[in-house]
């Protein structure tokens, strides 16, 4: 795990703020590409949000699609940072270095671009402030005679993904303050004086290193809990549902909590293979960074798969009708068992073929496909539980119907795709995305040791 | 009398100890010096002092706050919009588990943010003496000592291998 050539503090210096300082040529060129892509989907739901849920493709018993099948996958993406970062630094992996940084910042702008979902889907999101509006003590429904249900299911998400993203936030910027102290004293002017506030006035003595380690540790320790809580919390969304029986299963939380880890982690590969190739980081995020996460992403996507086939075989156990007529539409009814064989070619079959052979875990382009099915795949996964389950007769309604999405839904996700694409880079232009610190520290631990007639590398690990 | 400070810098990890060896065999108090660097080294790496801390009681204090006030929260606006749901009890254990969780979970992380921050002695914006080449990859030693001995500390920084000794006070900028 140390192939790359030993590195100066200087070199580490110039080349990582190279997104900050030497901004590329095409940095703007790409800003405004991702920015009109994000402007038409804010418009077109602006257009949603005026003309009503008609201009949808949303319709009884359909009433959760795009927008929730989005909300989940991206609260999905933002698994991976925070896990991949928190695990990595518990156990002192060493391949960590480069990507935790990349993984914790995509986290944060994933359930960022998540929350914006349920808010959309809302239909007149004003009416959220509503909820904890006060009149003066009483929220606004109260105060009108209507009396939602404070204690449904659907009120835990928000707590959970808020606890979530603000830990997120905190853990990312106390992460780097240091490189904030290093920014501080490589910039003039406004910026030196904003990096110098953000910087707290670091100065890199002992005591606060010690503490920056220890917070390291002790946050990854109170973040993984939190972590767990937050997917297992959107299957509950499913789980705790009243009237769709199909999505009654218990196996839900850690087969959506897994699944979130499989997407997640493949996204942070693409990230990182994408932040190598602008960046020009081969000296830091190495083959063998994106080797060593492929290989972990065998283990999570056999786990994945576990849980998905598991998930299968207790809905034909229980013999429920509601149950099995779920199964009946997503294996023998046309469209949806051809989704069904693609979400779970690209989700496990190709991208698993592929991590297998080394040579493909090393090639980037190879690499990325693979990543990228992943995130098709679990995308169609989520999509192919909530509407199969729905779009049949329920127990609460009197008629069915199928989804067909609108162009309107079409626009707004992708626009998501591209608000956290343009966050990323917006970000690449303000913060390193891979940690100075971590990666000098990497260099001073970083030895030869002879054993026999060879010499290895190695690298000092402290308790 | 208020005490100096000066910065000895060094490009490698041995002569800064062999600094920090010479700072105490001189009789200076291990209060009195500090390493600069731009990455965390093994504790001990200069032969500093020990640092104690009580970090670890801030995300119990936190903890405990977030849990006491997960539980009033989730129990009072039960109580305080008393729906009946299909002759189940008003107040409900269930429905509270979650939001209290997440409550303990959160206040026991900012707790532990506002800890890390405290412990760490920042923000510290008008403190010590401070040299941008640290975050380069040099090492600071930083000393504070008497006027009188100033030279004498200039002198000791010198001889340990230090590339520069910086006197002048340039201050950490907000």
């Amino acid at each position: 795990m140390q192939e790359g050539t030993p590195l100066q503090s200087r070199q580490v210096n110039r080349e990582l703020l190279v997104s900050i300082l030497n901004s590329p040529k095409w940095f703007f060129g790409a800003l405004s590409v991702l920015g009109f892509i994000v402007l038409v989907a804010m418009s077109t739901a602006g257009f949603m949000i005026n003309q009503g849920f008609g201009v949808t493709g949303l319709n009884r018993p359909v009433m959760w699609g795009f927008f929730i099948t989005n909300f989940v996958f991206w609260i999905g993406i933002s698994h991976a940072g925070v896990m991949l970062s928190a695990i990595l630094r518990l156990s002192k992996a060493e391949w960590r270095r480069p990507a935790t940084r990349a993984a914790e910042i995509l986290t944060v702008f994933s359930l960022m671009t998540a929350m914006t979902m349920p808010l959309i889907h809302t239909g007149r999101p004003w009416r959220t402030v509503y909820w904890i509006y006060t009149l003066p003590f009483v929220p606004y429904d109260y105060a009108r005679g209507i009396w939602p249900n404070i204690r449904t299911p659907l009120v835990w998400d928000p707590s959970a993904v808020y606890t979530y993203l603000t830990s997120s936030i905190l853990f990312v910027m106390i992460a780097l303050i240091p490189d904030f102290a290093v920014l501080r004293d490589r910039t003039t002017g406004i910026s030196h004086r904003i990096y110098g506030m953000l910087a707290m006035g670091w100065q890199g003595n002992a005591r606060q290193w010690k503490l920056q380690i220890i917070a390291g540790v002790l946050l990854s320790a109170l973040i993984l809990p939190v972590f767990v809580s937050v997917h297992s919390i959107v299957s509950w969304d499913f789980g705790m549902a009243v009237s769709v029986k199909s999505w009654h299963s218990t196996i839900f939380a850690p087969y959506f909590v897994v699944g979130a880890v499989h997407s997640g982690v493949s996204a942070v590969a693409f990230v990182l293979i994408i932040l190598r190739y602008i960046y020009g980081w081969q000296n830091y995020i190495r083959h063998e960074h994106i080797d060593a996460l492929a290989r972990l992403l065998i283990v999570v996507a056999t786990g994945w798969f576990y849980f998905f086939v598991m998930e299968v075989v207790f809905g034909f156990y229980g013999r429920e009708a509601d149950e099995i007529a779920v199964r009946n539409y997503q294996f023998m009814i046309s469209p949806w068992n051809i989704w069904m064989m693609i979400f779970v070619g690209l989700t496990y079959f190709a991208p698993v073929a592929i991590w297998l052979s080394r040579p493909a875990r090393r090639n980037l382009w190879i690499m990325s496909l693979a990543c990228i099915f992943v995130n098709i795949g679990m995308w169609l996964e989520r999509f192919l539980i909530i509407v199969p389950g729905l779009a049949r007769k329920q127990l609460l309604t009197f008629d069915w119907y199928t989804y067909r999405p609108s162009s309107v839904e079409w626009i707004i996700i992708i626009g998501t795709f591209a608000l956290v694409s343009m966050l990323m880079l917006t970000i690449a232009r303000v913060v390193p995305l891979i940690p100075l610190y971590d990666i000098k520290e990497g260099e001073i631990l970083r030895t030869e040791i002879k054993i026999g007639r060879v010499t290895v590398p190695a690298v000092f690990r402290e308790d | 009398m208020a005490k100096s400070p000066i910065l000895g810098l060094f490009e490698t990890a041995d002569n800064a100890a062999d600094a920090g060896d010479a700072l105490k065999a001189a009789g200076v108090s291990p209060a009195d010096y500090d390493f600069l660097t731009d990455t965390p080294y093994p504790e001990g790496a200069f032969g500093e002092r020990e640092e104690p801390h009580r970090l670890y009681l801030f995300p119990f204090i936190g903890a405990l706050i977030g849990l006491t006030v997960g539980i009033m929260l989730t129990s009072m606006t039960q109580m305080a919009y008393p729906l009946a749901q299909g002759g189940k009890p008003i107040l409900s254990l269930p429905p509270m588990a979650v939001v209290t969780y997440e409550s303990t979970m959160l206040t026991a992380i900012i707790f532990t943010i506002i800890g890390i921050v405290f412990e760490s002695r920042l923000p510290a914006f008008k403190e010590g003496l401070y040299d941008t080449r640290i975050t380069e990859g040099y090492i600071g030693v930083l000393v504070n000592v008497e006027e009188s001995e100033l030279t004498q500390t200039q002198t000791l920084l010198t001889q340990a291998g230090a590339v520069d000794v910086v006197l002048k006070a340039e201050r950490i900028s907000a």
